[in-house]
């Protein structure tokens, strides 16, 4: 078989503390596209990727005030401007009662830009990964950590990248390969 | 397809390797993955066959209704609400479990729910689509409700009533259904995505794979998955508590005595969190004992949710106290009338067997024997669900009386209305079988989290 192209280089790890202090390693090495993958989320492993602050609550928040003003402006205008009807003698414009569905549609414009966003910023949707082709996804979805470099970074050579990932004390190191037909 | 000839044989770490908590994890996966992953056993087929049948009693009164009117069933002036709402208001109630579980006890750090959270979660999303079931049937023509229940410009150019607490609840319980969709999903995605990686069929491999959305565990996605999970319980919880609180306002906004009280909100809310939890105990207990999962969901966790009916039931209790104190004291004869009739009128009975059930019985959780024996415990949370549901029977009976003696009425279901009962327990069931049988019933990434050894001990940021 031909030989095929080196997408990336993985290494397992099956200690969280390593896995941390490796994440830390790599970060100061100054590599741009690399990834840690984990069957769930380890603590404090943001700050030693140097990962800024998630922007979801902003997008959250925004979308929750204008989901509410959107709502209290509708029930203005049906309820005062477009047809008015009198009922119970109340205002046409009776907002203490429109409080229950402006909140609502806060929650409901927040929760759907949360959801929205989450799936934007984490690129769902995208099936294809290195990590199917090379059969190790199992393996960092069920019980082990993965530090993934990417090829694609301007520092990376596989030499240099075995090496760093076996200098940070991984006993599994494993190229990742492009899938046959493409490398 | 074929894999890389270096890398398909050696799967095993090299030995002396493993310090983390590998095993345990590897087992948890294997635990809550394997009902997925084996035939469905006679015992499965023959409860989702049962529950079919259910699920068919509920199709044939539903249309049978449609075709035949409202006039099939109970309903008369002046109880113009009868088996419908009940059954709406019992159903959406027991959603709230399901919601207080995975959003206010995770915000609050209680470790311990992360066994139980997807299964009432589910439950959850099950309950809520049962409950909408019956306003549409009660529209008489659901295709049309939508021009009814949401603001859609009409032939007519008027618009609906937002002052009316009925156009609330739509609202409030449609975003509900919604949010609580979102919330439960996202919490599926890392736990689809294992499914995934564990097919060993082409096409299981790809329907996990598209459910998951391609989730790959990189640590860059975990960071705003984490966040946004956070924010949709922070968003769930008033939500959860509006919901309930708005269901209320149907009764309190309007001006019938003994509805027409300020104490209906949290009453509503506590009663729901009541009989949502005795619902989840109800299946819970039998799932995990079928699926052998009694080492996820220990008597531990059946313990605490016990307390927390105790703790509801006295919330009610008090809640019944209230009421008929406040009646007394307020000093108006139809307030009076109507609390008087509701404990001694011709739905005395009802009264009877909600008091027992809601209030009385639920004591006997007070002594820890009780609550940590499945055939001692298990009684008592079906008579809760049972209890619930006359509360909310109970309460619509007010109407039975209104303010007109000459057009007093007792409310007699008939067979449609028995049907749709019966049948609203078939579709939930079928749903929740369906569930148990193709979705991982543990949140596995939660609980791997939690687990002993699986964070990093320390010296790092944190």
């Amino acid at each position: 078989m031909a030989k095929r192209e080196v997408v990336g280089m993985i290494g397992l790890y099956d200690d969280p503390d390593v896995l941390i202090s490796a994440a830390e390693t790599v970060r100061d090495a100054g590599y741009k596209k690399w990834d840690c993958h984990t069957p769930y989320p380890v603590h404090g492993l943001d700050d030693a990727m140097g990962l800024k602050p998630s922007p979801v609550p902003y997008v959250t928040i925004t979308a929750g005030l204008i989901g509410g003003a959107l709502g209290m402006l509708m029930m203005w205008w049906m309820s005062a401007v477009d047809y008015p009807v009198r009922i119970g003698g109340k205002p046409y414009f009776s907002w203490q009662a429109f409080v229950p569905i402006t909140f609502e549609l806060f929650v409901l414009f927040a929760a759907l830009a949360t959801m929205g966003s989450m799936i934007f910023l984490t690129k769902l949707g995208s099936w294809a990964s290195p990590l199917h082709d090379n059969n190790v996804m199992i393996h960092v979805v069920t019980n082990r950590y993965g530090v993934v470099l990417d090829a694609a970074d301007e520092q990376f050579s596989e030499e240099q990248a075995r090496a760093l990932l076996t200098g940070t004390g991984c006993q599994d190191v494993r190229p990742l390969y492009a899938p046959e037909g493409e490398g | 397809m074929n894999p890389p000839p270096e890398l398909d044989t050696p799967d095993a770490p090299p030995a002396g390797a493993i310090r983390g908590p590998q095993a345990a994890l590897q087992q948890l996966d294997d635990d809550v993955n394997a009902p997925l992953e084996a035939f469905p056993t006679q015992r499965w087929l023959k409860a989702f066959g049962l529950a079919k049948i259910g699920a068919t009693i509920f199709l044939v009164c539903f249309v049978w209704t449609i075709a035949r009117g409202i006039g099939t069933w109970g309903n008369n002036s002046p109880v113009g609400w009868g088996f419908g709402i009940t059954n709406f208001v019992f159903w959406i109630g027991i959603g709230h479990a399901g919601t207080l579980i995975s959003a206010i006890l995770y915000l609050l750090r209680q470790k311990w729910r992360t066994s139980i959270a997807r299964f009432a979660e589910a439950m959850t999303i099950f309950a809520v689509i049962v409950a909408l079931q019956f306003p549409m049937v009660h529209t008489g023509r659901p295709w049309l409700a939508a021009y009814w229940l949401l603001p859609l410009p009409n032939a007519n150019g008027i618009w609906v009533n937002f002052r009316s607490p009925l156009l609330w609840d739509v609202v409030a319980v449609s975003t509900y259904a919604l949010v609580s969709l979102m919330f439960w999903y996202t919490g599926l995605l890392p736990d689809l995505a294992v499914a995934r990686d564990r097919a060993k069929h082409r096409v299981r491999k790809l329907v996990y794979g598209i459910l998951s959305l391609g989730w790959k565990g990189s640590n860059r996605a975990w960071q705003h998955y984490e966040k946004a999970y956070l924010l949709f319980a922070g968003l769930s919880t008033p939500l959860v508590l509006s919901v309930h609180s708005v269901v209320s306002f149907d009764f309190a906004v309007s001006v019938v005595p003994g509805w027409h009280t300020t104490i209906f909100p949290p009453y509503f809310v506590a009663g729901a969190i009541f009989s949502g939890f005795a619902m989840v105990a109800t299946c819970i207990i039998v799932m995990r004992k079928y699926f052998k999962l009694e080492h996820i969901i220990t008597i531990d966790h059946l313990d605490v949710m016990n307390r927390i009916v105790l703790v509801t039931s006295l919330m009610v209790g008090y809640a019944y106290m209230m009421e008929l104190f406040i009646a007394w004291y307020s000093g108006v004869v139809a307030e009076r009338f109507a609390f008087m009739n509701r404990a001694m009128g011709s739905y005395g009975w009802a009264y009877a067997i909600m008091v027992t059930c809601n209030v009385l019985l639920p004591q006997l959780l007070w002594f820890r024997k009780i609550r940590r024996s499945i055939l001692l415990m298990y009684p008592i949370v079906i008579a809760v669900n049972i209890g619930m549901w006359f509360e909310r029977f109970v309460i619509i009976m007010t109407l039975s009386r209104d303010h007109l003696p000459s057009s007093w009425h007792d409310f007699h279901p008939t067979w449609v209305d028995y049907g749709l009962l019966v049948g609203s327990f078939g579709l939930f069931f079928t749903l929740l079988l369906l569930f148990c049988r193709f979705l991982p019933t543990v949140a596995v990434a939660e609980s791997k989290a939690g687990m002993a050894g699986a964070q990093p001990t320390g010296g790092h940021h944190g």
